[in-house]
C-alpha cells in the first residue's frame, strides 16, 4: 500500500472516530477511555510480527517485550472496562425495582 | 515454525483486517448507551482477538516458543491487574494501560527500524513514520508512568515549577526532533556509527522523548490530571496509528486513529470545563500560587456555620428535593456506598435526589460516574452541569462532598484568577448548602472558596466516609 492510501484511512477513521465519540454520554467517559484505551493495544498486531519474525535477537527481543506491554494493555483493558460496565448496568437493573 | 496459514493471500488478511475495523467501530457506537456499553466492550473485544488471532496465523513465526510467553505474560499482568485494582484506583490503572500501549508503539517501530536495516533499504515513509512512533510512543510512555505515579501518590502530585523549565522541554524536543530527521535524512557525517545495525539515532530520538514526557507531566497538579490522562489517551492511539503507517498495516491505522480522535475529544471537554486552554494546562502553572491566609481570615473570619449530623438529618427530613455533588474528596475518602445509601435512604422517604456532576470532578474524564456506578446509584440520577445548575433554586438541600473548585462562585465573577470564567455549579443558589469537608483549606486553584462563608451554607467538618455513615446512621434510627 502506498502512503497516501493509508492516509486514507487515517483520515477516513478520524471522521468517523468523532462522529461516534461526540455521541457518547458524560456518564460512561471513563469506560469510554478505558475501552478505547484498549483498543490502542491494536499495536500488539505489530509487535507479534517483529517478536515472530524478526531476523535479530535484537529485534526478536525488543518485540518480545512489545508484546507483553501490548498484550497487559489490550487484556487488562478489556477486563476492567469490562467490571466498570457491568456496574452501569446493574444501576440500570436496580432501576426496574421500583 | 512456517506460517500456518502462510499460503493466505493477502487480500484475504486485509479483508479481516476491514472486519476487526468495523468491530471496532461499532463497539465505540455501542458505548453511546449504558445499556448496550457492555455488549460494545465485547464486539470490540472481539475485534481485537480476530485481528491479532489471524496476524499469529499468517505469520511466518520464527520463535513461537518466545511469542506465546510473551502473550502469556503480558495476558497474566493484565488479568491481575484487573482483578486486583480498587475503583479508586482506576485513573492510575487507566493511566498506566495507555502509556504501555504507547511504549509497544515505540518499540516496535524502533524493532522494524532494526530489522529493515538488515535488508539495506530503508524508506522515506518508513523512517519519518517511524521517528513520529517513537516521538509519541516514548512521551505517551513515560508521561503515563509520572501520572499514574501522581495518581498513586508515590510521585508528588503537586505542580512543581521550576526556572527555565520551559526552555529545558524545548531542548529535549529539538533534540529529539534532529534524531528524527537524521534519522531520515542519514548524512554521513559521523561516519559510519549512526548507520550501525541497531539504528542508534532512533534510540536517541528515544531517549529524548522519554525525559520529555517525564518533563511534561512533572510540572502538572493532580487536578490537572483529567485533562493530562484523556490526553495521554489520544497519544497512545495516535502512537498506534503512526505504527500502522511503518508496518503498511490497515487496522493499526484504524484502531489507532479511532482512539486519537476519542482521547481528543475528551481533552477538549476537560479544558472547556475549566475555561483554559490545553497550553495553559502544561505550560501555564496553576495551583503553585496560593493565595495569602490573610485574605482567606477576611473572607471566612465569623462567617463560617458549622453544624453536626445531627442537624443535618432534621433538615433533610423537611426537604422534597436534594442535590448531592461529589468532589475527589468523596473518592479519597472511599465515601461513595455511604452517600449512595444516604441517597437511597432520601429516595426511599419520598424525596426527589440527584446529582450534581462536575466534568472535571475527579482524576479522569467520568471519574465521579463510575464510584456512583459501582456503589449502584442508577445513572439516570447522575447530571451533568448544565442539566443540574439550572435547577438549584427549586433545591432545597445540596450536599457538596469533597468538592471545592468545582463549587466556587468566584469562578462566575469577572476578573483574572486561575478560575475565572470556568463554569461551576451553582449549589449557593439552594435553601441551604451543606459542605462536607475536613476543613477549611483551598482546592487546587488555591483560592478561597466564598461559599463557606455564604449564610445558607453550613459546613459540616469531617472525613467524608464517616460522616456520611454517620448521617446515614441517625436518618435511620429517626425513620
Amino acid at each position: 500500500m502506498t502512503f497516501v492510501q493509508n492516509l486514507t484511512f487515517f483520515v477516513l477513521a478520524a471522521f468517523v472516530g468523532y462522529e461516534i465519540i461526540t455521541k457518547i454520554p458524560t456518564n460512561l467517559h471513563t469506560p469510554l477511555m478505558s475501552g478505547a484505551n484498549a483498543i490502542s493495544g491494536i499495536t500488539l498486531i505489530g509487535s507479534v510480527v517483529v517478536a515472530g519474525s524478526g531476523s535479530t535477537t535484537l529485534a526478536t527481543g525488543l518485540g518480545f517485550v512489545a508484546v507483553v506491554m501490548a498484550t497487559v494493555n489490550v487484556v487488562g483493558g478489556y477486563l476492567v472496562t469490562n467490571s466498570m460496565l457491568e456496574q452501569f448496568r446493574s444501576g440500570d437493573d436496580r432501576r426496574g425495582r421500583d | 515454525m512456517a506460517a500456518i496459514l502462510g499460503g493466505l493471500p493477502s487480500s484475504v488478511l486485509a479483508f479481516v483486517y476491514l472486519v476487526a475495523g468495523v468491530l471496532f467501530i461499532q463497539g465505540l457506537r455501542d458505548m453511546t448507551h449504558p445499556r448496550t456499553a457492555p455488549r460494545g466492550n465485547l464486539i470490540s473485544a472481539g475485534g481485537m482477538a480476530l485481528a491479532v488471532g489471524v496476524t499469529v496465523l499468517v505469520t511466518d513465526i520464527l520463535s513461537p516458543i518466545l511469542l506465546f510467553a510473551g502473550l502469556l505474560v503480558g495476558a497474566a499482568i493484565g488479568v491481575w491487574l484487573a482483578m486486583t485494582v480498587e475503583t479508586t484506583e482506576m485513573p492510575q490503572l487507566v493511566g498506566l494501560f495507555n502509556g504501555f500501549g504507547g511504549g509497544a508503539s515505540a518499540l516496535v517501530a524502533g524493532a522494524e527500524l532494526i530489522d529493515m536495516f538488515g535488508t539495506g533499504s530503508f524508506q522515506l515513509g518508513v523512517t519519518a513514520t517511524a521517528a513520529l512512533a517513537g516521538l509519541i510512543g516514548s512521551v505517551t510512555f513515560w508521561g503515563s508512568l509520572v501520572a499514574a505515579g501522581k495518581l498513586h501518590g508515590v510521585v508528588d502530585d503537586s505542580a512543581v515549577r521550576y526556572d527555565g523549565e520551559q526552555v529545558v522541554k524545548a531542548l529535549f524536543l529539538v533534540l529529539a526532533v534532529l534524531a528524527g530527521i537524521h534519522l531520515v535524512v542519514r548524512p554521513n557525517l559521523l561516519g559510519a556509527v549512526p548507520l550501525s545495525g541497531w539504528v542508534p539515532s532512533y534510540w536517541v530520538l528515544v531517549a529524548a522523548a522519554s525525559i520529555l514526557g517525564v518533563l511534561l507531566v512533572i510540572p502538572i497538579g493532580g487536578a490537572d490530571m483529567p485533562v493530562v490522562i484523556a490526553l495521554l489517551n489520544s497519544y497512545s492511539g495516535l502512537a498506534a496509528a503512526t505504527t500502522g503507517f511503518v508496518l503498511d498495516n490497515s487496522v493499526l491505522i484504524i484502531a489507532g486513529t479511532l482512539v486519537g480522535a476519542s482521547g481528543l475529544i475528551l481533552t477538549v471537554i476537560m479544558c472547556e470545563s475549566m475555561n483554559r486552554s490545553l497550553a495553559n494546562v502544561f505550560f501555564g502553572g496553576i495551583g503553585e500560587t496560593s493565595e495569602s491566609d490573610e485574605e482567606m481570615e477576611d473572607i471566612y473570619e465569623g462567617n463560617i456555620t458549622t453544624t453536626s449530623p445531627e442537624e443535618v438529618e432534621m433538615t433533610l427530613d423537611v426537604a422534597d428535593r436534594v442535590v448531592i455533588v461529589p468532589g475527589y474528596g468523596m473518592a479519597v475518602a472511599q465515601a461513595q456506598h455511604a452517600v449512595a445509601e444516604l441517597s437511597e435512604l432520601l429516595e426511599d422517604a419520598g424525596v426527589d435526589v440527584e446529582f450534581g456532576i462536575h466534568p472535571v470532578a475527579g482524576r479522569m474524564p467520568g471519574h465521579m460516574n463510575v464510584l456512583l456506578a459501582e456503589a449502584d446509584v442508577p445513572y439516570e440520577k447522575l447530571r451533568d452541569l448544565e442539566e443540574i445548575n439550572p435547577t438549584f433554586s427549586q433545591t432545597d438541600v445540596v450536599i457538596v462532598i469533597g468538592a471545592n473548585d468545582v463549587v466556587n462562585p468566584s469562578a462566575n465573577e469577572a476578573g483574572s484568577g486561575p478560575l475565572a470564567g470556568m463554569p461551576v455549579l451553582n449549589v449557593g443558589e439552594a435553601r441551604t448548602v451543606i459542605v462536607n469537608k475536613r476543613s477549611l483549606s483551598p482546592g487546587f486553584s488555591g483560592v478561597p472558596n466564598p461559599l463557606f462563608a455564604q449564610d445558607n451554607t453550613n459546613m459540616l467538618f469531617g472525613d467524608g466516609k464517616e460522616t456520611m455513615q454517620e448521617l446515614v446512621n441517625i436518618y435511620k434510627e429517626n425513620h
